[in-house]
């Protein structure tokens, strides 16, 4: 009923306007809401990946379980870093951190 | 015979079936039907809740409760409502109104999603989920996401701390809690709780009690209930991130808090007093039910008896205890049963749900306990020898006042 | 048919919210955009049979991830209005990059003969939350990448912690 090439235009829809979401917000929280909404495109790409093409395995929900864990890691360390950066700085606008440019 | 409730399903639905309605579209009607009805009861039970938590703390408190409204004061529930519809509904200035209207509708909303998993007989069941234990904990979760958003759409300083630290300690104690809610997961071998009920021929209050004393705990704590009411303590805060709600939202706030408490008895009752397990219960599933009810009323009465005999909690004490205290406990104490577990099904070939496997559980448990309350105590005394200097005591020095002190 | 239009709005939902994430000036309202495009994400699991995953998402991504985002952009602004400009001079830029990404995307996808896959049948009688647990701790199967995705997690916690500790000088 549902061929899988709508899952992956879903997912890959989802993971162009995440790539639009960190190449074009300014503050540093939005530029992460960007990367979960890709990381999130790619979990519904292994999960949909897993039921079309081999049901009868668990590796792509193996996989799935990493990028969770990825996800998680990687959101707790970088929001530790901004509240770090904004206690020095007063700001988390990506374009006001700009101390390391020529 | 003893199943009215799944009698009177197949009654409708051959009813309906034969007006010709497809067969899909008629299940989708009685499970609309079996959500109406069980939300209804589950409300009205809200309503009778409002009325046995006054008369309970009254009693507490060695008074009588409302007693003036109708017999026993029965009615007054009624007039708190009807007090609650016709209060002045306030936005307050600068608030967003759309993420200020949500919350009380997710704060009810959420108590009542979590009774979709909870089995009320051994045929009736809202859904057989089988990651239902993890359901529970994902509708709690988004319950603390509600009360973030009123917190913060109330453009209220007080209730935007109030919110942080209501979320900080729910956040806190979700750990332990979901740790002890694996417990009963890995003796019964399934996530369904339904699974969990039917493998618990011995209770697992008896089985692992400390596991249950945890969840107990955590669940009191993330109810938001004394002893860990920081959030809403009347004197301290001023209620807190629902400062700002006046009428039916407030409302609406207070019968979820009543009902979570419900609703969390219930699952306790589910996962380790055996749920709808009584004299009976297989042959009339219908008793099922009112074993169910009657354990988690019990518990819940427990639960206010908790309320209403301890002293608050500081924030910082409270989080200390569960990141300090609870979180090493009952990871060990998963460690020990999963590993006691391993030992007793392979080596010595003893099924779950035997008396040498429940009894063997037990002594580990009781070890456990001990061992707790001792390093406890040794902590306790090393405490106390820190502070060696004499505690100041408050009695009057009778030289002052001798001549006061009238000579019989 | 009935699982078209599910999935249909499902989709509309979530692409809507995603949307409305990456253009909306109020932070915390990219937020709760952002808490409603997961839900949607939560919802297309399930569809996918995969009911496991659908409460995972729910409990890491809506009940910590972003109660952790919505932490800290209420500790990170500096006045209770934002002002200035919410996106970066280029956005132009980065708004055509992804529309030819996602162009190139669909056009590799229809390169590929298994683009139009239809529903295999799950294996019956396999409990896929059991199976899924024996996978990650099997030795001979992904009991390496789950310890050292525990390790992994264990070390951002202590990061974040290190990180965000304010020094008492």
């Amino acid at each position: 009923m549902i061929p899988l090439s709508y899952y992956l235009v879903f997912a890959a829809a989802l993971f162009c306007i995440g790539l639009y979401g960190v190449l074009a917000r300014k503050n540093a929280v939005t530029i992460l809401m960007g990367i979960e909404l890709m990381l999130n495109a790619v979990l519904i790409n292994v999960i949909a990946f897993w039921r079309y093409r081999s049901p009868d395995q668990i590796t792509g929900q193996a996989f799935a379980v990493m990028v969770f864990a990825i996800a998680a890691a990687e959101v707790a360390v970088g929001l530790a870093l901004f509240i770090s950066i904004y206690r020095r700085r007063n700001t988390i606008a990506a374009d006001e951190i700009d101390l390391l440019k020529w | 015979m003893g199943d009215p409730i799944n009698s009177i399903g197949n009654w409708l639905e051959s009813i309906l079936l034969g007006w010709g309605l497809p067969a899909g579209v008629v299940s989708a009607i009685l499970a609309l039907i079996g959500v109406v009805v069980l939300c209804s009861l589950l409300l009205v039970l809200d309503i009778v809740l409002v009325w046995v938590e006054r008369k309970v703390v009254a009693r507490f408190q060695d008074r009588l409760g409302p007693n003036r409204l109708g017999p026993f004061g029965l009615i007054q529930p009624f007039a708190d409502i009807i007090k609650l519809l016709i209060k002045e509904d306030i936005t307050p200035a600068g608030a967003d109104k759309f993420i200020y209207n949500l919350p009380p509708i997710i704060a009810l909303s959420t108590v009542l999603l979590l009774w979709a998993v909870i089995p009320l007989a051994p045929t009736v069941l809202g859904g057989d989920v089988n990651v239902a234990v993890l359901f529970i904990v994902a509708v709690g979760a988004v319950g603390t996401l509600g009360i973030i958003m009123a917190g913060w759409a109330s453009n209220n300083k007080y209730a935007l701390l109030g919110a942080f630290r209501t979320v900080a300690q729910m956040i806190s104690y979700e750990v332990p809690m979901l740790i002890a809610l694996l417990i009963p997961v890995l003796l019964a071998r399934s996530m369904s709780l339904q699974n969990i009920v039917g493998a618990q021929n011995v209770w697992f209050i008896f089985v692992v009690p400390l596991a249950a004393i945890i969840f107990f705990i955590s669940a009191i704590a993330e109810l938001g209930r004394a002893p860990f009411d920081i959030n809403e303590a009347e004197s301290e805060i001023v209620a807190g991130f629902h400062i700002e709600y006046t009428g039916m939202k407030f409302g609406m706030f207070y019968a979820g808090e009543l009902l979570h408490a419900v609703t969390v008895s219930a699952v306790f009752s589910s996962l380790f007093l055996g749920g709808w397990h009584g004299p009976f219960a297989d042959q009339f599933p219908v008793l099922g039910v009112f074993y169910l009810l009657a354990k988690a009323f019990i518990l819940y009465y427990v639960i206010m008896w908790v309320r209403y005999s301890f002293p608050r909690l500081r924030i910082d004490q409270m989080l200390g205890f569960s990141w300090k205290f609870l979180v090493p406990l009952a990871l060990s104490l998963l460690i020990v049963v999963a590993i006691l577990d391993r030992i007793l099904v392979t080596s010595f070939q003893v099924q779950a749900s035997t008396p040498l496997y429940a009894i063997s559980m037990l002594a580990a448990n009781v070890i456990i306990a001990l061992v707790t309350v001792l390093g406890l105590r040794s902590y306790a005394k090393l405490e106390r020898k820190r502070f060696p200097e004499d505690r100041p005591v408050a009695i009057a020095p009778e030289a002052d006042f001798k001549e006061l002190i009238v000579q019989e | 048919m009935v699982m078209q239009i599910i999935f249909l709005i499902v989709a509309v939902v979530t692409l809507g919210s995603a949307v409305m994430v990456v253009t909306v000036r109020n932070l915390v309202h990219a937020a709760l955009w952002l808490i409603l495009s997961l839900f949607g994400v939560a919802v297309t699991f399930a569809l996918l049979n995969a009911p496991f995953f659908t409460v995972v998402e729910v409990v890491i991504y809506i009940g910590a991830i972003s109660i952790l985002m919505i932490f800290a952009i209420m500790l990170t602004r500096r006045t209770m209005q934002e002002t200035g400009r919410s996106v970066n001079p280029g956005w132009w830029l980065a708004a055509f990059l992804s529309l030819v990404l996602f162009a190139g995307l669909l056009w590799m996808f229809s390169t590929w003969d298994g683009f139009s896959t239809t529903l295999p049948d799950l294996p019956a009688g396999v409990d896929q939350v059991r199976e899924l647990g024996i996978a990650l701790v099997s030795p001979n199967m992904y009991v390496l990448p789950f310890e050292v995705a525990s390790v992994l997690l264990l070390a951002a916690l202590i990061g974040a912690i290190v990180v965000a500790w304010e020094r008492k000088s």
